[in-house]
C-alpha cells in the first residue's frame, strides 16, 4: 500500500499489506497474519524443492539487477561440506529508494522468515542481514523480531523443532553507499573497507569469508514466504505485460509529486496511470519535467518516455532506462536538470571507493565541471568533455558505481541539452520557473565526522 | 603508534568485553567483529580516538593502521569529537528538489553553528549534510544522533531543537 498514503484500489498489496499496522511487528501479531506458516512448510521440503518453486514463480531480484532468484539459489550446492552463507542486502542507499526501510519497520518478521527459508534452501546455517548504519529504527525492529524468533525456537539450533540449525543475525553498516554492491557488502561484513571485489570468483563459489554465498535484497526475500504458501502459479499469474516479469513490486516515489510513498503494483502496470492516478500527479499548478524511475543509477526519462512505459524489467529498458531498485524520483518544471544532474554526480563522487581510476577521477571531475556549468561558467567544450569522460566511466571498472554516475550525465545531456546550453549562453532564467539556484550541497565540509 | 596512555580507559572491559566475545561467536573470523566493535566504542565514547583504534586492534588481533584504514572508509565513525547532538540533513536529489538546502540553513542559524561540520561554541551541536538517508518520500529527513525525523521544514527547526535534551 502507498504508505504513508492510503492504499489505492489499483494497488496489489502483498508485501506492503501491513505497513502502518503496529501490531504486525510482534510475533503474535505476525502469526495472526499468517506468519511462519511458510517456514513450517519449507522445513518439510527439501532445499531443491524450494528452489524449484521459486524458479517456477519467476521471482527476480528486487535490488536492481533483476536476476532470477531461483536460478541464483540453484548455484549453491547444499551438502558440499562447506559452510554456506545467506546475506540479506538491507543497505538501502540508492537515492529515491525507501521500500526496504518500511518492510523492516513494519513487518520485521516477514524478513526473518524470508531469510530463514532462503538460508535453508541454499544449505546455509547462518544468514546475516546487513543494514545500513543510518537505519537505527529498522535495526531495532529487526533485532526485536529476531529476539522473539529465537525465544520461540523458530530460529536457532533446533529451528521449529526440526533439528535444523538456522541462525539469522543483523550486521550494522557504518555509512557507505558502495556497501550495497554485493561484493563490497561481503568485504564490509568481513571487517574491511567496502571495496568491491573483482568477479569471478562469483559469490556462489567464493563469497563471504571465502565460502559459497548467496546475496538477496530485502524485498526479494520477503516475497518468498508468499510464494511457498500460495504457489508458484499464483505468483506467476501476477503479470500485466512481459511473462519474464512476474509478481508484485514496491515502487518508492519521491521528489516533486503530490503523494510520495511506497506503492505496490503488479509488474507491467502502466507508468502513466501510476504517476497520475496512484501518485496524484504533479503538485498544484506544476507539470512533470523528468523522471528517474529506478533509483539514481538509471538513465533519466522524459515525461513522454515515462508515459509510454510499462512498469517491468523489459518495459523500462524499452523506454531508455531501467527498473533498478524501483526508486522513482520525479522532477517538475521548477527544477533545473543540470543542477539536479550535478547533485547526483556529487553523490557518486562522495561514495566512490576510489579503487578504479575511471571512477575516482571521473566522478570527481564530472561533478566539478557540472558545478562550473551550473554556476554559469561553463563552455560548450565542457559538454563534450563530460560525454567523453562518461564513456571512459562506463563498463571499465570493477563495479558499476562509475557507470551509475555517467548515466544521468549522458541521459541528461541527450534529453535536456538545451538546459545545459542555456546555462552556457546565459539564458538560465528562460528554463527554470522559480526554483532556487543556491545549492546547499555545494558547501564545503570542513571537519567533523565526514570521510 | 600511539600506545595506551594513562588517561585512556579501555572500552572492552567487564560487560563490554563479554558483549564483544558473545558477538564474535557469530562470525568465523575475529576481523568480522571490527565494525560492531567500533560501534561499541562510538556508543560509549561519542567518537573513535586513535587510542581506541589501538585498543580495538589489539582486542581483534589487527594492526592499528589497519583499523584506522577501516574507520576512515566509513562516514559514520567520528574521528573527532562532535557536538552532543549530531545533526545530519539529507540534501541528495529528491530532498534537494523539496528544499533541503533551506533546512540546512535553518539548522545552521538556530544552532549557532557557523559552518557545516564545525561544532557550536557550547559543544551542543554539529550540523552536516548527509548523502541519501533512505527516506526520500519524507523529505527532508534529518537524523539527530540515532533518531530520524521525517518531513522537516525550516519552520519546524526551532521546535525540534527545543525538544533535544
Amino acid at each position: 500500500m502507498g504508505y504513508p498514503q492510503k492504499s489505492h484500489p489499483r494497488e496489489t498489496p502483498v508485501l506492503s499489506k501491513h505497513f502502518g499496522e503496529g501490531e504486525s511487528r510482534s510475533l503474535d501479531g505476525w502469526k495472526k497474519r499468517g506468519g511462519y506458516k511458510a517456514l513450517e512448510l519449507a522445513l518439510q521440503m527439501t532445499p531443491a524443492q524450494i528452489v524449484d518453486i521459486v524458479k517456477a514463480s519467476g521471482l527476480r531480484g528486487r535490488g536492481g539487477a533483476g536476476f532470477p532468484t531461483g536460478v541464483k539459489w540453484s548455484f549453491m550446492k547444499p551438502g558440499d561440506g562447506k559452510p554456506h552463507y545467506l546475506l540479506c542486502n538491507a543497505d538501502e542507499s540508492e537515492p529515491g529508494t525507501f521500500k526496504d526501510r518500511e518492510i523492516m519497520r513494519w513487518t520485521p518478521h516477514a524478513l526473518v522468515e524470508g531469510c530463514a527459508i532462503g538460508a535453508y534452501a541454499i544449505g546455509a546455517e547462518t544468514s546475516f542481514i546487513y543494514i545500513r548504519g543510518e537505519f537505527q529504527e529498522p535495526i531495532d525492529r529487526m533485532e526485536a523480531a529476531l529476539k522473539e524468533a529465537y525465544a520461540a525456537n523458530i530460529l536457532g539450533k533446533n529451528a521449529m523443532g526440526t533439528g535444523k540449525t538456522i541462525n539469522v543475525y543483523v550486521h550494522k553498516g557504518a555509512g557507505a553507499y558502495i556497501c550495497g554492491e554485493e561484493t563490497a557488502l561481503m568485504e564490509s561484513l568481513e571487517g574491511k573497507r567496502g571495496n568491491p571485489r573483482i568477479k569471478p570468483p562469483f559469490p556462489a563459489v567464493s563469497g563471504a569469508f571465502g565460502q559459497p554465498t548467496t546475496i538477496n535484497n530485502v524485498e526479494t526475500l520477503v516475497a518468498v514466504p508468499h510464494i511457498l504458501v500460495n504457489g508458484a502459479e499464483w505468483y506467476k499469474a501476477m503479470c500485466l505485460s512481459n511473462p519474464k516479469s512476474t509478481g508484485t513490486k514496491l515502487f518508492s516515489v519521491c521528489g516533486n509529486i503530490s503523494k510520495p510513498g511506497n506503492y505496490e503494483i503488479v509488474l507491467g502496470f502502466p507508468f502513466k496511470d501510476f504517476l497520475y492516478d496512484l501518485c496524484g500527479g504533479p503538485t498544484a499548478g506544476r507539470r512533470f519535467k523528468a523522471i528517474i524511475p529506478g533509483g539514481a543509477s538509471v538513465p533519466i526519462q522524459t515525461v513522454e518516455e515515462a508515459e509510454a512505459t510499462l512498469m517491468d524489467y523489459e518495459g523500462f529498458v524499452a523506454q531508455g532506462t531501467m527498473l533498478g531498485s524501483g526508486g522513482v524520483i520525479v522532477f517538475d518544471d521548477t527544477q533545473s536538470i543540470p543542477r539536479q544532474v550535478a547533485r547526483l554526480t556529487r553523490f557518486f563522487a562522495h561514495e566512490s571507493c576510489g579503487q578504479c581510476t575511471q571512477c575516482r577521477e571521473g566522478t570527481s571531475w564530472t561533478t566539478r565541471i557540472l558545478d562550473r556549468i551550473v554556476a554559469g561558467n561553463g563552455t560548450y567544450e565542457d559538454l563534450d568533455t563530460l560525454l567523453e569522460m562518461a564513456e571512459n566511466m562506463t563498463g571499465k571498472t570493477i563495479c558499476v558505481l562509475s557507470d551509475s554516475c555517467a548515466a544521468p550525465v549522458v541521459s541528461g545531456l541527450q534529453k535536456f541539452r538545451h538546459e545545459f546550453e542555456a546555462l552556457i549562453t546565459g539564458k538560465r532564467s528562460s528554463m527554470v520557473a522559480g526554483g532556487s539556484q543556491t545549492t546547499a550541497a555545494g558547501r564545503k565540509l570542513t571537519a567533523g565526522a565526514s570521510a | 603508534m600511539s600506545a595506551h596512555t594513562e588517561s585512556y580507559a579501555p572500552v572492552f572491559v567487564g560487560k563490554r568485553k563479554d558483549e564483544l566475545a558473545a558477538l564474535l561467536t557469530r562470525y568465523p573470523t575475529k576481523m568480522a567483529g571490527l565494525l560492531p566493535a567500533l560501534w561499541m566504542v562510538q556508543q560509549d565514547r561519542g567518537w573513535v580516538s586513535e587510542q581506541a583504534m589501538t585498543e580495538v586492534a589489539s582486542v581483534l588481533e589487527l594492526t592499528p593502521a589497519y583499523v584506522k584504514g577501516v574507520v576512515s572508509f566509513y562516514t559514520m565513525y567520528h574521528q573527532h569529537p562532535v557536538g552532543r547532538h549530531f545533526i545530519q540533513v539529507c540534501t541528495t536529489s529528491p530532498c534537494l528538489c523539496n528544499g533541503a538546502d533551506k533546512v540546512v540553513n535553518a539548522f545552521l542559524e538556530h544552532t549557532g553553528c557557523k559552518e557545516l561540520g564545525i561544532t557550536s561554541a557550547d559543544g551542543k551541536y554539529t550540523v552536516i549534510e548527509v548523502e541519501c538517508l533512505g527516506a526520500c518520500g519524507f523529505s527532508t529527513p534529518v537524523q539527530i544522533n540515532a533518531d530520524t525525523i521525517e518531513n522537516v521544514t525550516p519552520d519546524k527547526v526551532p521546535v525540534i531543537l527545543a525538544g533535544l535534551k
